[in-house]
C-alpha cells in the first residue's frame, strides 16, 4: 500500500473506533467488547504507522495528498490531507505505541470501573489517537489547530473522567481554559498568517520562506502568536498551571496525554513551524529563555512535591521546557529527539505509578515505601526511567539531553543553558527521591504502613501487577533501553552544531550528583531533609505555593473576570433595560395620569364636546 | 323680522339646551336639554326654509321631530332599565366608562 | 412550472395547521401526529431541495409566480438561493426538532401546534419570497403568533426587581410572561416599522411599478437615498437578530416561551433579521451597506463580547442561552459587516450553526426544566450520572458554541475571523477571537455546575430521569447535525458562496 493510503488508514481506525463505540449504545455499555475495538483498531494502527515510516524514511521528498474542505471563490481556502515525512511518520509510531500500550494497560487499570464509564473511556481514548495523529500528519496548520482543539477536548473529557469528584471536573475546566487561552492566540495567528501568506499549508510556506516571497514584516507578531498556542498545550510557564492539576485524571490517561503526547504537541508546531521562527530571531530567543525558565521552575516544584503524580507532572513541564530551550536555540530537531525519547520514557514512568498506586490506593509518596521487595518488576522499570530521564549514559533520555544542551549552548543562549543544568541536577534528584522514598526507604509513616499491611489481605494484588499492566512497562522499559543503547553506542548522526567537549562529562555530573544526593538524604538520612528545607526555605515557600500564579489566575477569574461580567449583567438589566423599562412604566403611569380625565360622567363629556367646539368655532372665526 | 332673530332665538334655545345638559344630574333633566337642543335646530332649519323659500328644511324638521320622537323613546327606556339596575337616575352614579 | 416545491414547503405547515384546528379537536395525538407530518413533509422536501438545487449555478431558482395585484406590481414569486435554500432547510430541521420538543405541551395543545405551523409558514415564506410586499407579510406571519405562543404557553421567571430602578420593574411586571411578549412584540413591531418604510421609500423611487425584489435589484439608487434607507433595514431588521443596544427583548422572550417556541425563536427568527440585513440591505442597498459597514461591525463586535459576558453572570439557564444567542448573532453581524467572500459566507454559515445549536440548547434546558422544574444553574449540579445523554448532548452543543472544530460553530467562527481580519477594520477579529474564549469560559462553567460534580443533596433532584421515547428525536437529530457541518461544512458553503460571490462583485468589493 502506499503511504498516504497507510497514514489515512492509521487515522481513520480510531476515528471509526469512536462512531462505533460512541453512536452504538450497546457496544459503549457492554465495556469490554468496546475496548477490544479501540484496541485493535489503534494496534493496527501503529503497524501502519510503523510501515508508513519505513515507506517515509525512503522517500527523498515528503509525501503530501490534500482534500477540498473549505470552498473560495479563488480556488479552496482549506484542505485537509495527510503530510508524510520522517518527522511526522516517527511521531506517529510514537503516538500509536504509546496509545497502544496504555490502552491495553488500561484494560486492568480501570478493571474496577463500571462497564458503561469503560465503554466512555475508550471512546474518548479512540477520539483522542485520531485527533493526536491528525495532528502530527497535518499538512497544514488549519487542519493542525482543528485537531489541536480536538485533541484539547479529549484531554478535558479525560482529565474529567471521574467527574464526580469535583477537583476533576475542576481540573478539566482550569486544563481547557488554560490551553484555550492560547488557542487563541494559536488562531489569531492562523487568521494573520492567511492574509500574509494567503496559505496554511506546512510545504508551501516553507518553500515561500526559503524562496524569500514571503512578507516579513509582521511575521514576528503571527510567529509569536503560534507560540502562545504552544505555549498553552505544551504547558511553558506561565501556562502550565494546568498540566499539575490535570493528574486528577486516570494515571494512564496521564500517560499518554499529559506526558507523551498531547503536551508535545506544542513543541511539535514549532518543529513543524521552525522555518517561520527562523525569520523572527526574537521570537525565537523569547522561546528559549521561556523554556529554560519553565525547566528550571518546573524542577524546583518538583522537588517539593509529596504526591507521585504531581512530582512527574512538574516534571514533564520541565522537560517540555527543555525541548523548547533546543527549539528556541534554533536547533529543532534535538527538541523533537527530546520529544521522542521523552514521550517513551515518561509514559513507563506514569505507567510504573500507576502500578504502584493501582496496588497502593493512594498517590501520597508517605503511604508507600520499601515497595522494591514487593513489586520487583515494576521498580525495576521505573528505576529504568528514573535513569533514562536523569540522563545517565546508555539510556534513552542520555543523548537527547545531551543534544538539548549542546544546542542551547550552540545556540548562544547561556541563560536558559545555566537554567537547564540546574535543572538537569535537580530532576536527576527529584526522580531519585522517588525511587529511594518509593521502593526502597522505610515507610515514613509506620502508622500508614501498618494500615495498608492491613489492606494487604483485603486488596489481593499486592504484588507485581498482572500481565496487562506488566506487558506495556516491559515493552517501554526495553525500548528506553534499546534506544539509549543504540544512541549512546552505536548510532552517530553529524551533529548540527559542534559541543564543547566539557559538556558531557559536566551533564553526567549534574545527573549523578542528583542521584548522589537522594541517596543522602532520603535513604541513608545522612543529610536531613528537614535542613535542607530550611536552608532553602524562600524557594521552598514560593514553590510549595506554586509561585503563586494559580493563586494570580484565580484572583484575575473570581475577581476581575467574574466581577466584570457582573457589572455588564447588572449594566445590561439596570441600565440598557433599565432606562427602557422606566419609559415604559413612565408611559404607564402618563396613561394613568390621562385616564383621570375620563370621569364616565355624561355631563363631562358633553362640556368637553361643547368647549371643543366652541374653541374650534372661535379658530374659525379667525381664519375667515 | 330678520333672519337673525329667528337664529338668535335657536341659539340661545340651544345654549340653555346645552347648559341643562351639561348641568342636570337627573337622566329624564339631560334627555329634557336634549329635546331642547334638537327643537333649536328645528327651528333654524324652519327659519332657513322659510327665507330661503324652500320647503326642503320643512321636510327635514318634520324628519328630525319623528326621530326625536323615537329617541326619546329609547332614552326614556333606557333611563328606566339604568334605574331597574342601579336604583338611581342620577347620571353622575354611572359613570361605567370611568377610566 | 413543475411540481411547486417551494410552495408545498411553505404551505404545508399552514395546511396542517388548519387540519389541526378543524379536525383534530380534543384529540392529542392526532393534533401531535399532524404536526410531525406537516413539519416532515417540509423537511423532506426541503432536503430533496437542497438535492435538486443546481450548486453550481448562480442565481435564483424554482421561480414560481403568481400575480397578485398586478396594478401595483405586487405577485406571490417564490425563490430561493443559496442562502435561502440553506435556510430553508434550516427552518424545516428546526421545526422537526421543535414539533417533537413540544409533545409534553398540555394546555391548549391544539392551539399551540396550529401557532407553532403558522409561525414557520411565515419563516419559511420570507426566506422564499422574491417579492417585497409577500415578503413582509410573510415577516408579520413569522412575528406576531409568538406574541400568543409566550403570554399563553410561556414560564414566568423568577427576577426579582431591586435597585434603583426597582418600582419601574414592578410596573411593567419584569420577569412576567405577559411582560416578555409585549416587550418582543413591541420591539420587533417598531422594526417593523422600520422596514416597511425602507421598502417604500425604494419601491417609490424605483417608479412604484414593482415590488419584485429582481427589479428593484437593477436599480441603482440615490446613495443618499441608499444611506439613510440601509440605517432603516438595519435597525428595523437588526431588532429582530438582537443588535445592540436592541437585544434586551431576547433574554426575557426567550426565557419566557416554551421548549419548541424558543428553539424557533433563537434557532430561526433571529436569522430572519440577518437574513433581512444581508438580503435587502446589503442585496438593494450596497452603497448604503458600504457606507455603514464600520457601524454595523462595530456594534456586532459589542454584542460579541458584551453577549457573552452578560451570559457569564446570569443565574437562570435559559438566559445563559439567551444572551449567548445575542453573543452568537453578533459573529453573524460581523461577518457581514466585513464585506470579504469568507466573512459573509461564516455569517450565512453562522446562521446556520447558531440555529441549530442555540435549537439544541433550547430542547436541552427544557427537557431539563422538565424533569427538574429548576434552571436555577447554581442550585443543579450531578446531573450527568442521573441524564448521561443529556448532559453529553449538553456539552457537544456547548463546544460547538464555543467554537470547537469538528462542529459546525467553528467553521462559522473561523470564516468570520479570516473576513474581519481582511476587512478595512482588522481590529474586528480581536473582540470576535475574545467572544469566543470567553463563550469557552460561561458555557463549560454552566455544563461542569449542572452536571459534573458531587450530585446535589437537594431532594428534589433524586432521581431524574434521562431522556426517553420522542425526546431523542429533537436532540439527536440536532447534534448529529451540528457535527455533520462541522465535518463536511462544504455542504452548505457551496451553495452560499455561489450567493455571496456574485453579491460582492456587484457591490464592487470584490472582482
Amino acid at each position: 500500500m502506499n503511504p498516504v493510503t497507510l497514514a489515512i488508514l492509521a487515522l481513520l481506525l480510531p476515528a471509526g473506533a469512536f462512531l462505533l463505540i460512541g453512536v452504538l449504545a450497546p457496544l459503549r455499555r457492554s465495556g469490554r467488547p468496546a475496548a477490544f475495538l479501540s484496541i485493535a483498531a489503534v494496534a493496527t494502527s501503529l503497524a501502519a504507522a510503523i510501515r508508513t515510516w519505513q515507506l517515509a524514511s525512503g522517500s527523498v521528498e515528503p509525501i503530501r495528498a490534500a482534500w477540498n474542505w473549505l470552498p473560495g471563490a479563488n480556488g479552496p481556502l482549506a484542505t485537509v490531507g495527510v503530510l508524510i515525512d520522517p518527522q511526522s511518520s516517527l511521531m506517529l509510531i510514537l503516538v500509536t505505541l504509546v496509545a497502544t500500550l496504555v490502552q491495553i494497560y488500561s484494560l486492568e487499570y480501570l478493571h474496577d470501573e463500571p462497564p458503561a464509564a469503560f465503554g466512555r473511556y475508550y471512546a474518548y481514548h479512540s477520539l483522542f489517537v485520531f485527533s493526536m495523529m491528525g495532528v502530527v500528519l497535518s499538512p497544514n496548520l488549519l487542519q493542525l489547530f482543528v485537531c489541536w482543539e480536538l485533541v484539547g477536548v479529549c484531554s478535558y473529557l479525560l482529565i474529567g473522567f471521574w467527574y464526580r469528584k469535583p477537583e476533576a471536573a475542576r481540573a478539566a475546566l482550569k486544563a481547557f481554559w488554560t490551553t484555550k487561552a492560547g488557542d487563541v492566540g494559536l488562531l489569531i495567528g492562523i487568521v494573520l498568517l492567511y492574509r500574509l501568506a494567503g496559505t496554511w499549508d506546512i510545504l508551501e510556506l516553507e518553500h515561500m520562506v526559503k524562496g524569500g516571497t514571503l512578507a516579513t514584516a509582521g511575521l514576528g507578531v503571527i510567529t509569536f502568536c503560534l507560540y502562545l498556542g504552544a505555549m498553552g498545550k505544551s504547558a511553558q510557564f506561565p501556562l502550565h498551571v494546568w498540566l499539575p492539576d490535570a493528574m486528577e485524571g486516570p494515571t494512564p490517561v496521564s500517560a499518554l496525554i499529559h506526558a507523551a503526547t498531547m503536551v508535545t504537541a506544542g513543541v511539535y508546531l514549532l518543529v513543524r513551524t521552525e522555518f517561520l521562527f527562523h525569520q523572527t530571531p526574537q521570537v525565537l530567543l523569547l522561546v528559549g529563555w521561556i523554556g529554560g525558565i519553565t525547566a528550571l521552575l518546573a524542577a524546583i516544584m518538583a522537588c517539593v512535591q509529596t504526591d507521585i503524580k504531581k512530582v512527574l507532572a512538574y516534571s514533564t513541564v520541565s522537560q517540555l521546557g527543555y525541548m523548547m530551550t533546543a527549539v528556541g536555540a534554533g536547533f529543532a530537531g534535538a527538541g523533537f529527539l527530546h520529544l521522542l525519547t521523552h514521550g517513551v520514557f515518561k509514559a513507563l514512568l506514569f505507567l510504573g505509578a500507576g502500578a504502584v498506586i493501582h496496588a497502593v490506593h493512594s498517590n501520597e509518596m508517605h503511604d508507600m515505601g520499601g515497595l522494591f521487595k514487593r513489586m520487583p518488576q515494576v521498580a525495576t522499570v521505573f528505576i529504568i526511567g528514573t535513569l533514562s530521564l536523569a540522563g545517565v549514559p546508555a539510556f534513552a533520555g542520555f543523548i537527547s539531553k545531551e543534544e538539548v544542551l549542546g544546542a542551547t549552548l550552540a545556540g548562544g543562549l547561556t541563560g536558559p543553558f545555566v537554567m537547564l543544568l540546574t535543572g538537569a541536577f535537580l530532576t536527576a534528584f527529584y526522580m531519585s527521591k522517588v525511587v529511594f522514598l518509593v521502593f526502597f526507604a522505610a515507610p515514613a509513616a509506620p502508622g500508614h504502613a501498618h494500615g495498608h499491611t492491613h489492606d494487604d489481605g483485603h486488596h489481593g494484588h499486592h504484588g507485581d501487577p498482572p500481565f496487562l499492566m506488566a506487558g506495556p512497562l516491559w515493552i517501554l522499559a526495553i525500548a528506553a533501553i534499546v534506544i539509549g543503547v543504540y544512541s549512546t553506542f552505536f548510532h552517530h548522526a553529524e551533529p548540527e552544531f559542534a559541543s564543547p567537549g566539557w559538556l558531557t562529562p559536566v551533564a553526567v555530573a549534574m545527573g549523578l550528583a542528583g542521584i548522589v544526593g537522594a541517596y543522602l538524604t532520603y535513604q541513608t538520612r545522612t543529610i536531613s531533609a528537614d535542613t535542607l528545607a530550611s536552608v532553602f526555605a524562600p524557594i521552598r515557600v514560593a514553590a510549595v505555593n506554586k509561585f503563586w500564579l494559580d493563586d494570580l489566575y484565580l484572583f484575575i477569574y473570581r475577581h476581575i473576570l467574574l466581577a466584570f461580567a457582573r457589572l455588564i449583567g447588572w449594566t445590561d438589566r439596570y441600565i440598557v433595560d433599565g432606562v427602557l423599562n422606566v419609559i415604559s412604566a413612565w408611559t404607564l403611569d402618563g396613561g394613568d395620569a390621562l385616564r383621570r380625565i375620563q370621569t364616565g360622567r355624561v355631563g363631562d363629556y358633553i362640556f368637553a364636546v361643547a368647549a371643543g367646539l366652541l374653541v374650534l368655532m372661535l379658530w374659525m372665526r379667525g381664519t375667515l | 323680522m330678520p333672519l337673525s332673530a329667528y337664529l338668535s332665538l335657536a341659539a340661545v334655545l340651544f345654549s340653555i339646551g346645552l347648559f341643562g345638559v351639561i348641568t342636570r344630574r337627573n337622566t329624564v333633566g339631560i334627555l329634557l336639554g336634549v329635546e331642547l337642543m334638537l327643537n333649536a335646530v328645528n327651528i333654524n332649519f324652519v327659519a332657513f326654509s322659510r327665507f330661503h323659500g324652500t320647503a326642503l328644511g320643512m321636510i327635514f324638521t318634520l324628519f328630525a321631530i319623528c326621530i326625536t320622537v323615537a329617541e326619546i323613546a329609547l332614552g326614556l327606556a333606557l333611563v328606566i332599565l339604568l334605574f331597574r339596575m342601579r336604583r338611581t337616575s342620577t347620571a353622575d352614579h354611572i359613570d361605567w366608562l370611568k377610566g | 412550472m413543475g411540481f411547486p416545491i417551494l410552495s408545498v414547503i411553505t404551505w404545508s405547515p399552514f395546511v396542517s395547521a388548519l387540519i389541526i384546528m378543524a379536525f383534530a379537536r380534543h384529540r392529542p395525538t392526532l393534533v401531535r401526529m399532524t404536526g410531525v407530518v406537516g413539519s416532515s413533509l417540509s423537511l423532506v422536501l426541503s432536503i430533496l431541495l437542497y438535492f435538486k438545487y443546481d450548486h453550481v449555478a448562480n442565481g435564483f431558482q424554482f421561480h414560481e409566480f403568481l400575480p397578485l395585484v398586478p396594478s401595483m406590481g405586487i405577485n406571490y414569486n417564490l425563490a430561493v438561493d443559496g442562502w435561502g435554500l440553506v435556510l430553508t432547510l434550516l427552518t424545516a430541521i428546526i421545526l422537526f426538532a421543535g414539533s417533537f420538543a413540544s409533545w409534553t405541551v398540555k394546555t391548549r395543545g391544539q392551539e399551540f401546534y396550529a401557532l407553532l405551523l403558522l409561525l414557520s409558514t411565515g419563516v419559511f415564506g420570507v426566506f422564499a419570497s422574491l417579492d417585497l410586499f409577500v415578503f413582509f407579510l410573510f415577516y408579520e406571519i413569522a412575528v406576531l403568533p409568538m406574541y400568543l405562543l409566550i403570554a399563553i404557553w410561556g414560564s414566568t421567571g423568577e427576577v426579582k426587581p431591586e435597585g434603583m430602578f426597582g418600582w419601574a420593574f414592578k410596573r411593567v411586571g419584569v420577569g412576567t410572561k405577559e411582560y416578555a411578549a409585549m416587550k418582543l412584540t413591541l420591539y420587533l413591531l417598531l422594526g417593523s416599522a422600520f422596514i416597511l418604510v425602507g421598502m417604500l421609500a425604494l419601491y417609490t423611487a424605483a417608479g412604484s411599478t414593482s415590488f419584485s425584489f429582481l427589479d428593484l435589484q437593477k436599480v441603482k439608487f440615490d446613495p443618499q437615498l441608499q444611506s439613510w434607507v440601509f440605517l432603516f433595514f438595519y435597525v428595523g431588521f437588526g431588532v429582530l437578530a438582537g443588535i445592540f443596544p436592541f437585544h434586551t427583548w431576547s433574554p426575557d422572550g426567550h426565557a419566557s416561551a416554551p421548549t419548541a417556541v424558543s428553539m424557533l425563536h433563537a434557532g430561526v427568527l433571529m436569522k430572519l433579521g440577518a437574513y433581512g440585513v444581508l438580503r435587502l440591505g446589503f442585496g438593494l442597498t450596497p452603497d448604503g451597506a458600504v457606507q455603514w459597514a464600520w457601524l454595523v461591525g462595530a456594534i456586532a463586535c459589542v454584542n460579541i463580547v458584551y453577549g457573552a459576558l452578560s451570559a457569564m453572570s446570569q443565574k437562570d439557564l435559559k438566559y445563559v442561552v439567551a444572551y449567548s444567542s445575542v453573543s452568537h448573532m453578533g459573529v453573524v453581524m460581523l461577518g457581514m459587516a466585513t464585506l470579504t467572500e469568507q466573512g459573509i459566507n461564516g455569517s450565512v454559515f453562522q446562521m446556520i450553526a447558531h440555529g441549530i445549536m442555540t435549537g439544541l440548547f433550547f430542547a436541552l434546558v427544557g427537557l431539563v426544566y422538565e424533569k427538574a422544574h429548576s434552571r436555577e444553574i447554581f442550585k443543579m449540579g450531578g446531573f450527568a450520572t442521573m441524564m448521561p445523554g443529556i448532559s453529553t448532548a449538553f456539552a457537544i452543543g456547548g463546544f460547538s458554541s464555543l467554537g470547537l472544530p469538528a462542529t459546525a460553530g467553528f467553521v462559522a467562527e473561523f470564516l468570520t475571523f479570516i473576513g474581519a481580519w481582511q476587512s478595512a477594520h482588522s481590529w474586528w477579529l480581536i473582540p470576535g477571537v475574545l467572544g469566543a474564549f470567553f463563550t469557552s469560559i460561561y458555557v463549560l462553567r454552566v455544563v461542569k455546575q449542572i452536571f459534573y460534580g458531587a450530585k446535589s443533596t437537594d431532594p428534589h433532584f433524586q432521581d431524574l430521569p434521562d431522556a426517553k421515547g420522542t425526546e431523542w428525536v429533537a436532540i439527536v437529530v440536532l447534534v448529529c447535525i451540528l457535527v455533520l457541518f462541522g465535518v463536511l461544512p462544504n455542504l452548505m458553503l457551496g451553495p452560499i458562496d455561489t450567493t455571496t460571490v456574485p453579491l460582492l462583485v456587484k457591490m464592487g468589493v470584490m472582482r
